[in-house]
């Protein structure tokens, strides 16, 4: 035990003497965080917008008002006719133009429907499509308030965005940056750590000592439990205090997931390393092999619903993807350990696979 | 027998097809300092690796420190030191932390280790270089550093795999020096090298060709057998005879 323990420290000065390590350890998640939470976002703001009044009645002032209002948009510029249009948006900045047609609300008193046309520039669609829908709801709530007394019988839907009101993005990503940044830490920086000795020959000096392998491999690892471990806390403090990311479930269960995700991610580390001795090739299969299908088919920028059937088969066998779920579950729903029991088994089977892989691949190594 | 502390009968080692060690068949005294030469590429490391439990034999029968290399690995481990061609040390750990930190995962005690370490240091003249980290201090230091970590915990026997590649005449001279003082504490020193000066020092020594051993006695008997004025001319005479394909 005591061979053990100055193991374990001889890690830790390794970790703290290398400013690279520690900057990676705990510099990543801090920007990360900013960068998703504030740069990459769903929301639009103070979007530009034109508007060609052919009316100009009261209740297309009063709408051109309300949407102007909003704060999702502000007026580039009022058109006079139709032709402009193509025009502002090759201008580039304006994305969206409202055409009230002529006698607006003469028609609407009369007939009961006027014309009104929303053309958003979809050479951005997704912006285009967010756009478009928040206009279209402001102009919606605008006709239902005016309405309510003349109609004798109308469906209102009122929508209501659970677990999410506001549609923050920052409540995706916390999430999804957990998911990348502890892959990041555990599988990367155990293989590095491990292969570092490799390459300078102290693996052999280690395995010629009475440490067991086993006890090498541990001591190895434990360092990084303790620093991703350090790192989750400070994600979700982050999460909660800067971007009010609720933890709504329990947050010992949240942090026993973690935990788990943690040891999973670490013995794919491990794993990594008894595969190739060279630095640089694990820092290769870790970005490469681990990063990108985390950031990309585990649900957490790109929905796995919407992919082609291979790739969502492909989905299934990223472990990331159940995490995500699992935190997602707990943080925003509340839900607790009897709603994610099958993805946290599946967690665990992936880390005892991986587990067994590579005590495997380490005996033979040995041979 | 009693005094052979490492016995290897038919040791075969395979890599695939290629045969790294073919039959090697030797013993080791105690206390004797034993060199293992060759080319590179003849099957030194290996051997020296399988003695070391660091692999396993394809088949034959290993014993070292009486102690037998398939059932009993880990009294073996406790027995042996083992000092590499990199002089493994931590490179962004001090002198002093990686005495200990060795020191620390042979199972010595504390206050063991503060003794120990101090004298090592002292005998070493390391006091300037206590503090400081292994990248900045010179080769030779490092080489002389790795060889008194290796034998910290006082084993009997300590494998040297070409402890001397890539330093100096002169350092390498000092270093043959600290071998002698462990010969003379009772250390068995086993020692592989491909200079051939080296050989001059080891009390026996073994000369692989080819995976297998050529010849194996002492300096002086293998030169009056050879009719050769040094061990290079023994090894030149040696590796010439191998059969030409």
């Amino acid at each position: 035990m005591k061979r053990f323990t100055g193991f374990v420290i001889k890690e830790f000065y390794h970790i703290f003497r290398d400013y690279r390590t520690l900057l990676i350890l705990f510099g990543i998640p801090a920007v990360q965080l900013l960068l998703f939470g504030y740069v990459i976002t769903n929301e639009i703001k103070d979007a530009r917008i034109a508007i060609y009044d052919a009316s100009k009645d009261e209740v297309t002032r009063k709408i051109s008002e309300k949407i102007l209002s909003s704060g999702y948009f502000i007026l580039e510029k009022n058109l006079n006719n139709y032709s402009q249009i193509s025009q502002t948006f090759r201008e580039g900045k304006t994305k969206l133009v409202i055409v009230f047609g002529s006698k607006f609300a003469e028609k609407l008193q009369q007939e009961g429907k006027a014309e009104l046309q929303i053309l958003g520039d979809a050479s951005d669609p997704n912006t285009a499509n967010i756009l478009v829908n928040y206009a279209t709801g402001i102009i919606n709530n605008y006709l239902i308030s005016i309405d309510i007394e003349q109609m004798p019988m109308r469906i209102i839907p009122e929508v209501r965005m659970q677990y999410n009101p506001e549609l923050k993005g920052v409540f995706m990503f916390v999430p999804g940056i957990m998911a990348m940044l502890l892959m990041l830490i555990s599988a990367l920086m155990t293989s590095l750590s491990i292969t570092r000795e490799k390459e300078l020959g102290t693996m052999e000096l280690l395995l010629v000592s009475p440490l067991r392998p086993i006890q090498i491999i541990i001591g190895k690892v434990i360092p990084y439990v303790v620093l991703a471990f350090i790192d989750s806390c400070v994600i979700l403090a982050m999460g909660n205090f800067v971007f009010g990311v609720p933890v709504q479930g329990n947050i010992i269960l949240l942090l026993a997931e973690c935990l788990l995700y943690i040891t999973m991610a670490l013995s794919l580390g491990i794993l990594i390393s008894s595969i190739t001795s060279s630095q640089q090739v694990a820092m290769t299969i870790s970005l490469m092999a681990l990063m990108l299908p985390t950031i990309l088919l585990s649900g957490f920028i790109f929905p796995v619903e919407n992919m082609p059937v291979i790739l969502q088969g492909l989905c299934y066998i990223m472990p990331p993807k159940y995490f995500i779920t699992i935190i997602k579950d707990i943080m925003l729903k509340g839900n607790g350990f009897i709603y994610v029991w099958k993805d946290t088994v599946i967690l665990a089977m992936f880390t005892v696979v991986f587990m067994m892989m590579s005590i495997k691949k380490f005996k033979i190594r040995l041979a | 027998m009693n005094d052979n502390i490492i016995t290897v009968k038919n040791l075969v080692k395979k890599f695939g097809h290629f045969v790294a060690n073919d039959h090697l068949n030797f013993e080791v005294r105690k206390s004797e300092i034993f060199g293992f030469l060759g080319a590179n590429g003849a099957g030194k490391t290996t051997a020296i690796r399988i003695l070391c439990g660091l692999s396993y034999p394809t088949s034959g029968e290993v014993k070292v420190g009486g102690f037998d290399i398939y059932n009993q690995r880990n009294q073996i481990k406790r027995n042996i030191g083992y000092m590499s061609q990199k002089f493994s040390l931590y490179d962004d750990l001090t002198v002093y932390e990686n005495i200990r930190f060795y020191a620390g995962i042979y199972g010595l005690g504390r206050k063991e280790i503060t003794t120990k370490a101090a004298m090592l240091i002292k005998r070493l003249d390391l006091e300037v270089a206590r503090d400081k980290l292994i990248r900045d201090i010179p080769q030779g230091w490092k080489q002389k550093l790795a060889f008194s970590v290796a034998i910290i915990h006082d084993p009997k026997i300590v494998f040297l795999d070409e402890p001397t590649g890539g330093v100096d005449p002169i350092t390498r001279r000092q270093f043959w020096n600290l071998i002698y003082e462990a010969a003379r504490d009772g250390i068995t020193v086993f020692v592989t090298t491909h200079y051939m000066d080296e050989a001059e020092y080891c009390d026996r020594v073994t000369i692989m060709v080819d995976g297998k051993i050529a010849a194996l006695d002492t300096p002086s008997a293998l030169k009056k057998t050879y009719d050769a004025a040094n061990m290079n001319d023994v090894f030149l005479k040696l590796a010439r005879a191998k059969p030409v394909a």
